[in-house]
Formats: structure tokens, sequence, C-alpha cells
């Protein structure tokens, strides 16, 4: 229900009330379509009705006072009616309505219209002067909104820009802003230090200008990509030249910076100065890659270029020498390390100038063991040249403390097609092997290697690795080689030879191994091993003799290395070993080389003189090949010379050599002047075996009689001769 | 490309805003000439703009009412633009003193006039972001501070769905803040649309084309699309209607042809 329907029903036509309601309808009709009120109609109007009976009041109030049309102007605006129209609508309708529904019969019509037009003077000015001040009020406001707004932004701007100067200029990474054509619009402090500290030196400039050789090939597309739009970002690895001519280098990002609508605009570079890391890096993979006393390359950087050389196909061939200098631990071991280390720093002084050419290379493994490559087309007959100017270049002698160093070395030779065939270990065995099979040769010499020999060949370092597994395996076993008195003919007792049953090479001689034990210090307990197999295999050879009460006790013949003569625990062994066997120490002959005792002192001599006051034989085993003194001899703790089967070659032939027969004599009748017995090795013919009976030689061992055998094979031979 | 984070938004008072251009349309002076030259060439093609403005206030009005009816009296009002009179918190508040209003918008201007005009209210306040970024508004500390988001909330998006174009993907940001409201959260929507407004489509599309021009593009979209933002609430009686029509407390007949232009509703969260 609506107000005027209200009005029209509930009260009187006549009604005062009723009539001012009617008023306030009219004009809320007349101005509601033209305000921007939130109010419905009903309320619009409800919030007339009071503005309404101000205006009817005042038409009658005496005197005439126009404020309160003034407040009803001013209402209107409040009641967000600011559209102009509202105004000369509410006049119209006072105009046209007020005098009509709120006049009285007491005042005449005619100065009710003057005063109804007074009120709408007053309603007008009333309304003006309220708009005006709402108007400059929102203003006003706006404005100060605006500006508050303004230096909240201003002040974040402000921050931001604070804190970004701050990252910007104290950041411990180059900074640097260019245009899109490269120019250097700004660049930070760090970045200036990098480039020398002079700031013309790098603002101002253009990017493209720090081109630089080694520059990889995708950076300069990648930078145009950028410049174009096409790419956000790049990272590479960057050097710059400074104005010193020097290098920096950086790790450099580069970003696209665009503008509010996505435009390309600046070129942002983020560096960081890895010069100091990237020499350190370069100087530890120098060293990584260099042997420290000689400076050549190490074994790393020498497989590195080999694994590249076999890899390289396309027809390329490679040529590998593998050189081992020879007898160096002799001059190591009387000159001393310092020396040593002189005289390998002069071989790879030597060895670096004979392969100066391209595709050439010189490295060091270790100890005294170098190698050369060389590669190419022609390295089928450039290797044994190559080879060839190395012995060459080692003819000449070192001088070491004022002294004349002759140096030799044996190279094993690889050469093959880089096809890819073998791998950088395979063709390294293969020239070790080789390279033994030089030094077998007597050394001073180059081999080529031979597949055939390679599949038969043991390496050293594989050898060496399995030594001690092997002893705990038991895959050492003893052959022994009987000793023949010569002027009977028997048997009078045998020498324990060491032999190594290996799984892959099968049954190997002690000279492919015994250096080996010598050098790793293995050669005590496989010693000690072979003293307690031997005596105790002679104990049972006791006991049997004495069971059969048919021969006297054989005697056993140990070989002692160098190294085991040094061991303190040498006569403590010994005895030790005697005492469990009960082996009478008179049955047991220990060989010493002949090069083993030369200089040697009395500390050294002590535990032998020890062993011989005990009743153990002592040999001096390969004697003739040492340059020993002969004078000295007198001096040892010996009671046996064995003389090298050099001296007795000559007497395999009939007549025998008499040179060879003089030397013998003398040097059996030298022995026996000095009350020692002569045994001879190599005894291969029975000439041979007569010959050296009638010079007066005590015992004989080789071929002839028998060759190494399991000690039953002796026994047989033993009973055979006692017949 | 993205703004940084860092980079305030500039104002430049020289660029029209629709919220200053919304108060001229109410008769307000809280504008500046950019502002309302911009409304005068909008009216040239729809003089009715104003009269559509008036019913989305009353439309508002009657939603607010309606909400605290219903027992909600936290009111989150994204897009408030330049509170001149009739405003959320008024509304509410006179109903109900104790009712919350919490005020989004991401003009600077509009956010400093707020804060002027909310000052010494302890149960109103402002947040300046961006509808395209709900969860700033959540994270916001006034936010925090007003709105209990354990309990219902009711959320006004009133004449501002049709400033986000589909790039901006609104329907995501409808979501998220659906999402984050309790059960009986309502949502209160107006929407610009071709439909109802008494003119052909040409005639209107020129306002369209007066607010690309100052670069907030209106997006008028169908009664279907403007139905798709009130996914995952029930619709409230009598659904998605025009401005006037939405539970009249007078005879629609009597509102302006141009009141009819658009789109209002109210959903419900279940």
């Amino acid at each position: 229900m609506t107000p005027s329907q209200e009005a029209g029903s509930a009260a009187g036509p006549d009604d005062p009330e009723d009539r001012l309601r009617r008023f306030a309808t009219i004009w809320s009709r007349a101005i509601f379509p033209v305000t921007a009120t939130s109010l419905t109609r009903p309320e619009f109007e409800r919030h007339l009705l009071p503005l309404a009976r101000e205006l009817s009041e005042a038409l009658h109030t005496r005197p005439f006072d126009s404020a309160a049309a003034q407040r009803v102007g001013a209402a209107l605006v409040d009641a967000h009616c600011t559209d102009p129209d509202a105004l000369s609508r509410t006049l119209g309708v006072v105009d046209a309505y007020l005098v009509l529904y709120c006049g009285n019969d007491r005042e005449s019509a005619e100065d009710s219209r003057a005063r109804c037009a007074r009120l709408q003077h007053a309603l007008a000015a009333g309304y003006a002067l309220a708009l005006r001040e709402r108007t400059l009020t929102e203003q006003e406001a706006i404005a100060r909104s605006a500006l508050a707004a303004r230096s909240v932004a201003m002040e974040a701007l402000h921050a931001t820009e604070t804190r970004f100067r701050a990252v910007f200029e104290d950041a411990a990474i180059g900074i640097g802003i260019a245009d899109l054509d490269g120019n250097v619009l700004e660049v930070n402090d760090t970045l200036t230090r990098m480039f020398g500290g002079l700031e013309h030196h790098v603002r101002g400039r253009k990017v493209n200008e720090w081109a630089h050789p080694e520059d990889r090939p995708q950076t300069w597309n990648m930078y145009d990509e950028l410049v174009r739009g096409e790419r956000e970002h790049y990272r590479v690895e960057k050097p710059f030249y400074r104005n010193d001519g020097t290098v920096l280098w950086t790790n450099l990002t580069v970003s696209l910076l665009r503008d509010a609508d996505g435009m390309p605009q600046y070129q942002l570079a983020l560096m960081e100065d890895t010069t100091e890391r990237r020499l350190l890096n370069l100087r530890l993979r120098y060293e990584a890659t260099h042997d420290a006393l000689t400076g050549l390359p190490n074994r790393t950087l020498f497989f590195e270029r080999l694994e590249k050389a076999l890899a390289a196909g396309d027809g390329a061939r490679f040529g590998l020498c593998y050189l081992d200098l020879d007898g160096f631990k002799a001059i190591n071991d009387s000159l001393g390390h310092s020396a040593g280390d002189r005289l390998l720093v002069e071989v790879a002084d030597r060895l670096q100038s004979c392969a100066t050419a391209p595709g050439e290379m010189v490295a060091r493994l270790g100890g005294d063991e170098f190698v050369a490559l060389t590669t190419g087309r022609e390295t089928q007959h450039e290797v044994s040249e190559l080879a060839t100017r190395i012995l060459a270049a080692l003819a000449a002698p070192v001088t070491l403390d004022g002294r004349e160093i002759s140096v030799r070395g044996s190279i094993g030779i690889v050469e093959g097609p880089a096809a890819g065939e073998r791998t950088s270990a395979e063709v390294l065995r293969s020239a070790d092997i080789t390279m033994y099979r030089a030094k077998s040769a007597g050394g001073n010499r180059f081999e080529l290697a031979d597949p055939e020999a390679d599949a038969r060949a043991i390496t050293r370092h594989g050898l060496t690795t399995a030594l001690p597994a092997a002893l705990e395996r038991g895959e050492f076993f003893i052959e022994y080689q009987p000793l023949v008195h010569l002027g009977d003919g028997r048997v009078h007792g045998a020498e324990a030879l060491v032999r190594w049953s290996h799984p892959q090479h099968g049954v190997l001689g002690p000279d492919h191994f015994i250096p080996l034990a010598e050098h790793t210090g293995l050669i005590v307990p496989l010693g000690r091993w072979v003293l307690q197999e031997a005596v105790r295999q002679a104990r049972s050879w006791h006991e049997q003799a004495d069971r059969d009460r048919s021969a006297p006790p054989l005697r056993i013949n140990v070989n002692l290395s160098p190294t085991q003569l040094h061991h303190p625990g040498l006569v403590a062994d010994t005895v030790d070993v005697l005492e469990r066997s009960g082996l009478p120490p008179g049955a047991l002959c220990l060989e010493v080389t002949e090069s083993a005792l030369i200089g040697a002192d009395e500390d050294l001599l002590k535990p032998l003189r020890q062993l011989a006051e005990m009743g153990v034989d002592i040999a001096l085993d390969d004697f003739g090949t040492g340059y020993s003194n002969l004078a000295n001899l007198r001096r040892l703790p010996v009671s046996v010379l064995k003389l090298d089967r050099s001296f007795t070659q000559g007497m395999q032939q009939h007549p025998a050599d008499p040179v060879d027969r003089k030397i013998v004599e003398g040097i059996v009748s030298l022995a026996h002047s000095l009350e020692l017995a002569v045994t001879v090795e190599g005894v291969e013919t029975g000439v041979q075996a007569e010959q050296l009976r009638q010079l007066g030689c005590d015992t004989a061992q080789g071929w002839y009689y028998a060759r190494p055998g399991p000690p039953d094979r002796l026994h047989t031979l033993s009973l055979a001769d006692a017949v | 490309m993205e703004r940084p984070a860092w980079a305030p938004p500039g104002i430049d008072i020289s660029v029209p805003s629709v919220s200053r251009i919304y108060d001229y349309y109410l008769g307000g002076s809280h504008n500046f000439e950019v502002d309302r030259e911009a409304a005068r060439k909008a009216m040239q093609f729809l003089p009715g703009l104003p009269k559509i403005m008036q019913a989305n206030r009353a439309f508002m009005r009657r939603a607010v009412r309606y909400a605290l009816s219903e027992g909600v009296s936290q009111f989150l009002d994204i897009g408030s633009g330049i509170p001149t009179f009739g405003n959320t918190h008024e509304v509410a508040q006179t109903a109900a003193p104790e009712a919350r209003v919490v005020y989004v918008d991401h003009d600077p201007v509009a956010v400093a006039h707020s804060q002027a005009v909310l000052e010494g209210n302890e149960r109103a306040g402002i947040v300046q972001a961006d509808l395209r970024k709900p969860a700033d508004i959540f994270a916001h500390g006034e936010t925090t501070r007003l709105l209990d988001l354990e309990r219902p909330v009711a959320l006004l998006l009133v004449a501002v769905l049709h400033f986000l174009e589909d790039s901006d993907d609104p329907q995501r940001s409808v979501a998220e803040l659906r999402d984050a409201l309790a059960p009986g959260s309502l949502v209160i929507v107006t929407h610009a649309s071709y439909e109802g407004i008494p003119l052909p489509k040409e005639q209107a599309g020129g306002a369209v084309g007066v607010y690309k021009d100052i670069r907030n593009p209106l997006v008028m979209r169908s009664r279907e699309e403007i139905a798709g933002f009130f996914d995952g609430f029930e619709m409230v009686e009598p659904g998605l209607v025009s401005m006037p029509d939405w539970r009249p407390e007078t005879p629609a007949a009597q509102e302006d042809p141009f009141a009819f232009s658009g789109y209002a509703g109210v959903g419900r969260k279940a």
C-alpha cells in the first residue's frame, strides 16, 4: 500500500496532515527518477515528509523566515539529489502545489503566493550553497585521497628504490644494465672493480665490443636472440679483456628487461668473477695431470691422451713406447734417492726432446717407467724411430755428483690402428710385457709387441698383486735338483727350487716372481716357507736313510735372497726351523749370491757367521759373476763355492776350451787352499762332468744328472745311483 | 609482463578510474575531469548508466539486508570503489551495529579515500588487493583482523567481475574465494550484460568501447556465463534475475527501464 493510498483512505481529504502527505508524494514522484539515492520510493517519500512539513510551516510563520527553506534545499543535497534537475523539479512542485496543499484560509492568496515565491528563492539558494559545499568538500576529499595514495606509492617506491640501490651497489656480483643497442648505461662498483676499477672503462662502451677469441660459439647467438626479444635470458662462461689486456673470466647471466607492455627495453647482466677460481682449477688440473718431480704429464693425463688416440678412428694409428730404465734400482741404492731423482729429471728432459712433433707426447708413469706416445697415420715406422731416438738420447752418460753414470733402457713398443679395438689398459699391458721381453733379452733395446707373446705373458703387476694370496692359498711348491758327488757319482744332496703354480699362467719359475717378492718384501715369509718345507723334506729323507741304512743322509741347499739376508729374524727363524724338524744343522746349506755379499760389512756377515758356527754350510752362489775380491773370500763365513754355469759352458764340447779349463783349475785350487768345497752348476754332458771331476770339483748339478723334480724322483735317482 | 612485486602501482590521475567514474554516475564529485570526460562519453551511448548504477546500489542494499536476516554479519566487499553513500558498512551497521566489513579495491586512490571515510570505524577496514589474487586478500592483516573465516561471510562481487577478462580467469578467482569461505557463506553478484539493456547492442557497445579505451575493459557476459560464477553455490530465490527483480521491496514496474540491464543473484555455499 502506498502512502497516497493510505492518505486517501484513512484520513479525510481536507485533513492538513493528509494534504501534507499528498504534497510529499507529488514531490517524491517528481524527483525520485533524478536522484541517485539507494532508498526505495516509499523510504524516499518518508524522507521528504519532514522537509515538506518545514516548507508548510514556513509558509505560515510570521514574521516570514526563509531559513527553513534554505535548510530544505540543503537537505535535498544531503539526500543525494545532486542532479540540478532535482532542484528545478522541486521548485516546480513547490510553485504548483505548496500553497494548494498547505495553504489556509487565514492568509490571502496573494500573500501566500508571494511567500511561496520567496520560499522557492531561499530553497534554491540553500540547495546551491549546499551543493557547492558538497562539491568542494568532495573535490578536496578526492584530491587529498589522490595525494595520500601518491605519497604512499612514492614512499613505497622510494623504499624499494633504496633497497634496490643497496642491492645494486653492495652486491658481491657485478651488475650492469645496457640498452638493446648494447650501450652500457649503468654498472655497479663490483663490476667496475672486476674490469680494473675505472668506470669509464665500462660505462659508455658497447656490449659487443667485448668479444673474446675464447667466447663459446653460441654466446653471441644467444645475445642476438635476447636483444631481438626471442630469448628471456642466457647464462655462459665468458672471458673479457680488461683495458690492460689481462683477461677476466666470468659466469655471465644476461636477462631481458621488458617494459609494462612487454616490449624489450634493456638487458641486465649479472657477472661473477671466476678468474681466480679458473686459475686455481687450471693449476689443480695441471698438478693432477703432471708429475711433480719431472714436470712431465703423469699417468692420468697419459691415459686421457691414450684413450683419445685409441678412439680417433678414421684411419689414424698410434704408437706407444714403454720405457723402463735398466738397473735404476741399483743406482738408487748405491747413490741415494736424491741422485736417483736427479737422474730421472735428466732422463725426462732427454725424453721430452725426443718427442717434439705434433701428436707426440712423453709421460712418466711412476718410478723409472716412462711412456712416449705418437699418433697419426705413419706411426708404423715413426714409433721405431721414436724408440731409436730415445735409446740414442740415453746413450750419453749422465753426470751425477761428478760421476758419470751410464743409463740404459728397455723399450716395449705397441703400434696399431686407432679403431677402438683395444682399451688403454690392454695396450699398456702389452707394452709392459714387451718391455720385459726387451729387458730379458739384455736390455738397452726395444722390442715390438707380439700378440702371441702377450697371450702367454705375465705382467709384473698382476703377479705382484697376486703374490700374497698365492702364498696363503698354497700355490707355491718346491722342486729338488740333485747335487751329485763327482768323486763317487752318488747323489749327496739337493737344491730346493721354489715354483709357483699360477692358476692362469701355469707353473712359474723363480725368475718370474722372486724379484717381485723381493721388491714387495713378501720374500721374507715366502723364504721362510721354502726353508721350512725344504728342511721338513730333508728330515724325511734322513728318516728314510736311517730306516734303510743304505745310504748317507742327503743334504739340502736352500737359496737366501738379499732381503732375507738383511732380515733381523734370519738366525732365529733358521734355528727355529731346524729345531722343530730335528734336522742336524750340518745337513743344511744356505746359498747366498756373490753379488749380495759384495762390499758386505761385518754387521751383514754376522748372522751368516752365527749360522756357520752352528754348523750350517754357507754357499757362495753364482761365483764368478760379481767381480768379488778373491782375497776377500777368507773373510767370508762360507764353506762352498758354487761356480757359475758360464765357466763350465766351454767344457761341454770336446776338446774343452783350454782357457776355461785353466780358469776353473785356478779357482778350484784357490778354493781348496781356502778349505772351500767347489760345486759346479749347469753340467749337461758326460764329457763335461768328467772334465770337472778331473779338475778337482767336488760336487755338480745339472740336466746331465737330473732336472729339478718332485722329492720322490730324487729319491729314485739316489737309489738308482746306489746300485 | 607481470609487474615486479616490489614495484608499487602507479598513481596517475590523468588516467580515468572506474571507481571515480562510478562516483560521477551517482552524482558525486569524487572525480576529476578525465573521469567525467570518460563518463560523459559512455553516457552518450548509454544514457541510462546512472540508473544502472543506482539499481546496483539498491540491489546491494537489499542483498546486504538479506544476508543479515540470514544471520550473516561479516562482509567482504571486493571492488568497493569510492565510498560515497549507501555503502555496505552503512547499510549493514545501521541494521546490525556488530556487523563487520572488509572492503577490497586495487585502485590506490579509492583505497586512500576509503581509509579516510572509515577512520574511527573499528569494524570496517580497507584492503588494497586485486580480485585476480584472492590469496593476497586473505593474507592481509585487515582481513584477518576483521573476519572470522570459520563462520559464514557474505562475499560481495558487485559490478566487479565484468572488469575481469577471460584471460584473467575470473572463474578461478571466484572458486578460490569460495573455497576459503565457511559453509553457509553467501556470494552477492551483479554483472553487466547486453541482455536487458533497452537499446540495440551496437549502441550499448559504444560504452563498452569507452571502457576499452581507458584500459579498463568492460566484459559483457551472457546470463549463462554469469550463472557459471555460482558454481559450488546454491542459488537463493529468485535466482539469477534483473537487479530490480531480485526480492523487490516496491513494484519492479516502477523502475527505470535501464535498471533491468545485466543480472544480479545471490548464492549460498553448501
